[in-house]
């Protein structure tokens, strides 16, 4: 099964999260990380706001998470060994018709490929971004993992009440994309050693629609008043002023269907320990 | 996996999903509930026509208006709406990053009639970093619309709704943060017109007042970025019509002709502010108040127009001249750029207006002037940065130079009250031009600049009594600009001003 769907958020909570703990591994316990990831510690994930019988916090297991987003020189790989993830071969099912778009064809034609080797590939659905990291025998991270390991600033793992630096990711979501993605490595490097979280692309996760899963019926009037008292909160708290980043990276997620390929959205991996 | 997935999104629940943070924002859902209570009286419809025939609608950027709608029958209309992030000019030199309905601020307008079907096409532009939907306030059901347009880069939603109310209504983005894309841009009118029609006019137009929250203070170059905490704090660094300072002035200002009807269709797109929208030496003949179809007042001087929502005016034009259009919260018009123009052509008519004329009064040369100056800069700047280059010893800006910046300054915040020609208005302005008492004492210009003066002063023999309110939203450096241009045009000769000589006296007052 994977680990699709495996954090399902009641939807209040989807208006911020607090970290509230980190888990710290003793001194020599920290295990080597495979080529490429490096080792994230768990943390308690406690959504700001939640209904009534719900599970107050989240425990976010300690896992691996690649360095870098994925690029295009490596994405190729991935097409030569799987040829069903072939531009021309791909089922509508899943990918849309602009998989791959930037390739211009099956394999990257030379110009191009030069020009866009080195950046992470975009244009991917969540179905191709699960069945490469899969072939590479990762997974998704869940949008817990990436909201945590993101809440790091340059310095710190929580960068949230750095005002200064709120406010520069912000700015991030109101400029134009450029014609192609940023070099990988030539963003921010953050406390966990991770880069280019933010500033450089939209990124999938594997539950990039859980925030809005109560997993029950949809749509009755209890759940738009449960709705409407997180705007409320959403609207006075202090915690919740710097954490407008997050706050958009849900509502981008949430437009989202598993076929879509954007040109400013791509993924990295994560990987359990073993 | 993959089959499970799938089946999710076949179900449907995958768009249920999809309506997103937006109506967790609660926003939508008060209005929703608002407009389905407000069935007003003759605006509910009786039982609807029959819906004959199909047409797309044709949709027009600000300042026009599409034509009005002749047919008696309702019909089917499709609207083909494309959202745009875009850079485009905020301010002479000033950039910023608009979020658009159609790829200008405000948004096109759409005109339909009372118990047409329309049929919504919104089109996320590919290049667009964002998810964005819209909010029509003109329907009749969840969200107005905006739970089901909730769309990514580069794909397309459709929906389709009835035109119950006639009336003038606003359209918004309302994706998450909803004040955000409102406060890039997202905002529009749509105008459902009644089924017997307006009154016709001789002009129609489309304005729309909205706030804009930059990181640099007003008039700071270069490309701003969006500032949420004054936008939380409802401190707007410009406050325009159409999506820009300067607008609708100059070439660009509203145009009529004596002895027309203008019919101005207002909206204001917030996100924060209420509009007191007046216009300058003019009378609204009627008001359709908060955008509705009866006309509830007539013979006003200022309305409000809400954040989210419009107002129809119209009132005859019977002298020539230039009017200005502001929100009467006037430091808004004066010091954030809520001014825009419409030049009336015609004959004179001295009964209903005699005396000195005050055309001049609105700066019809204010914009080209702007421009030019904006250019000359530009062209010196680079010799400068030659000169520099060349000769490291010279690192300050030269005399040239200020005078022409101040003079784009001068144009902007002075030359309502002291014209663009330095004369002043007389008995209640003092010129620049030639005046004695302004060169006399430059530490002095420097400190009512600054400060702002009242009472009696003695300006070339004449004593004028008036207030002229402190200019505190200007740089040391472009205060020392002004006064250079004011000291060294018109006939007027001086050193310049430095900046530092403006901080001093900033600093030996406070």
């Amino acid at each position: 099964m994977g680990t699709v769907f495996l954090v399902a958020l009641e939807c209040c909570s989807l208006l911020g999260i607090v970290w509230t703990s980190w888990a710290v591994p003793a001194a020599g316990e920290v295990p080597e990380p495979p080529s490429g990831m490096r080792f994230i510690v768990g943390g308690v994930y406690t959504p700001l706001f939640k209904a009534e019988g719900v599970e107050q916090a989240t425990t976010v297991a300690p896992f691996y998470l690649d360095i870098y987003p994925v690029t295009n020189a490596q994405y190729m790989a991935f097409v030569q060994a799987n040829l069903r993830w072939r531009r021309s071969q791909v089922s509508p099912l899943l990918a849309d018709a602009a998989y791959l778009y930037h390739w211009q064809a099956d394999s990257p034609l030379p110009e191009v490929d030069a020009a866009i080797a080195q950046r992470p590939v975009t244009y991917v659905s969540w179905f191709a971004a699960r069945a490469y990291c899969r072939w590479q025998q990762k997974r998704l991270p869940s949008s817990a993992e990436w909201e945590l390991v993101a809440l790091a600033s340059e310095t710190a793992p929580d960068g949230r009440m750095d005002p200064g630096y709120q406010a520069r990711l912000l700015e991030w979501y109101t400029l134009p994309d450029p014609a192609v993605p940023p070099l990988i490595g030539s963003g921010q490097k953050n406390y966990w050693g991770i880069y280019d979280l933010h500033g450089s692309i939209w990124e999938w996760v594997a539950d990039f629609q859980a925030a809005f899963v109560t997993g029950a019926a949809r749509g009755d009037k209890e759940a738009e008043g449960d709705r409407f008292c997180g705007f409320g909160a959403f609207a006075v708290s202090e915690q919740e002023r710097v954490n407008y980043p997050a706050f958009m990276r849900y509502a981008y997620r949430s437009s989202l269907r598993g076929t879509y390929t954007l040109h400013n959205l791509g993924f990295r991996c994560a990987k359990d320990l073993p | 996996m993959q089959k499970r997935a799938l089946a999710w999104d076949s179900r449907g629940v995958g768009s249920v999903l999809r309506l997103g943070l937006i109506l967790l924002v609660g926003l939508v859902i008060g209005e929703a509930s608002t407009r389905a209570q407000s069935t007003k009286p003759g605006g509910a419809p009786a039982a609807p026509a029959e819906v004959t025939g199909q047409e797309t609608a044709v949709m027009t950027d600000a300042p026009l208006v599409p034509p009005p709608i002749k047919r008696d029958h309702p019909t089917k209309v499709i609207v083909n709406l494309e959202v745009r992030e875009v850079v485009q000019r905020l301010a002479d030199g000033v950039d910023y990053v608009f979020w658009t309905f159609g790829g200008r601020v405000p948004g096109k307008f759409i005109r339909v009639k009372q118990g047409d079907v329309v049929e919504f096409h919104l089109n996320n532009h590919p290049s667009s970093k964002m998810p964005h939907n819209i909010d029509l306030h003109a329907v009749t059901g969840p969200g107005g619309g905006a739970t089901s347009t909730f769309t990514a880069p580069g794909h397309s939603s459709q929906f389709s709704f009835t035109a119950l109310n006639p009336g003038l209504y606003v359209y918004h983005c309302a994706t998450a943060p909803v004040g955000m894309h409102v406060a890039n841009g997202m905002y529009g009118l749509i105008l459902v017109e009644p089924r017997e029609g307006f009154p016709p006019v001789d002009r129609e137009y489309y304005i729309m007042q909205s706030e804009f929250y930059t990181r640099g203070r007003h008039g700071a170059e270069g490309l701003q970025p969006f500032d949420m905490e004054k936008a939380i704090e409802e401190r707007p660094t410009y406050v325009v019509f159409n999506g820009a300072v300067n607008a609708l002035v100059g070439d660009n200002a509203l145009k009529a002709n004596v002895g027309e009807t203008v019919r101005l269709f207002v909206g204001n797109g917030g996100p924060n502010l209420v509009s007191s929208f007046h216009v300058i030496g003019e009378i609204f003949d009627k008001v359709y108040a908060e955008g509705g179809t009866a006309v509830r007042q007539e013979n006003v001087q200022t309305t409000l127009v809400p954040a989210g929502g419009a107002a129809i005016v119209e009132f005859k034009l019977e002298v020539p001249g230039t009017y200005v259009l502001v929100d009467h919260s006037i430091f808004r018009a004066f010091n954030k750029g809520a001014l825009a123009m419409l030049k009336v052509d015609g004959p004179d008519d001295k009964r209903v207006y005699s005396g000195r004329e005050v055309d001049e009064t609105y700066l019809g040369e204010q914009a080209p002037e702007g421009y030019a100056a904006a250019q000359r800069i530009a062209a010196l700047g680079k010799k400068v940065e030659e000169t520099i280059k060349q000769t490291p010893a010279i690192a300050t800006m030269t005399k040239e130079i200020q005078v022409e910046k101040g003079k784009l300054m001068f144009m902007q915040t002075c030359a309502v009250c002291h014209q663009t020609n330095g004369q002043g208005l007389p008995q209640v302005f003092p010129p620049l031009a030639g005046s004695d008492f302004l060169m006399a004492d430059k530490a002095r210009s420097i400190r009512i600049v600054l400060r702002g003066t009242s009472g009696p002063i003695s300006v070339n023999g004449t004593t004028y009594d008036s207030v002229m309110p402190p200019v505190v939203q200007l740089t040391d450096e472009q205060v020392a600009n002004v006064l250079t241009y004011v000291r060294n045009s018109w006939g007027n000769t001086g050193e310049a001003v430095s900046a530092d000589e403006v901080r001093l006296e900033r600093e030996n007052h406070n």
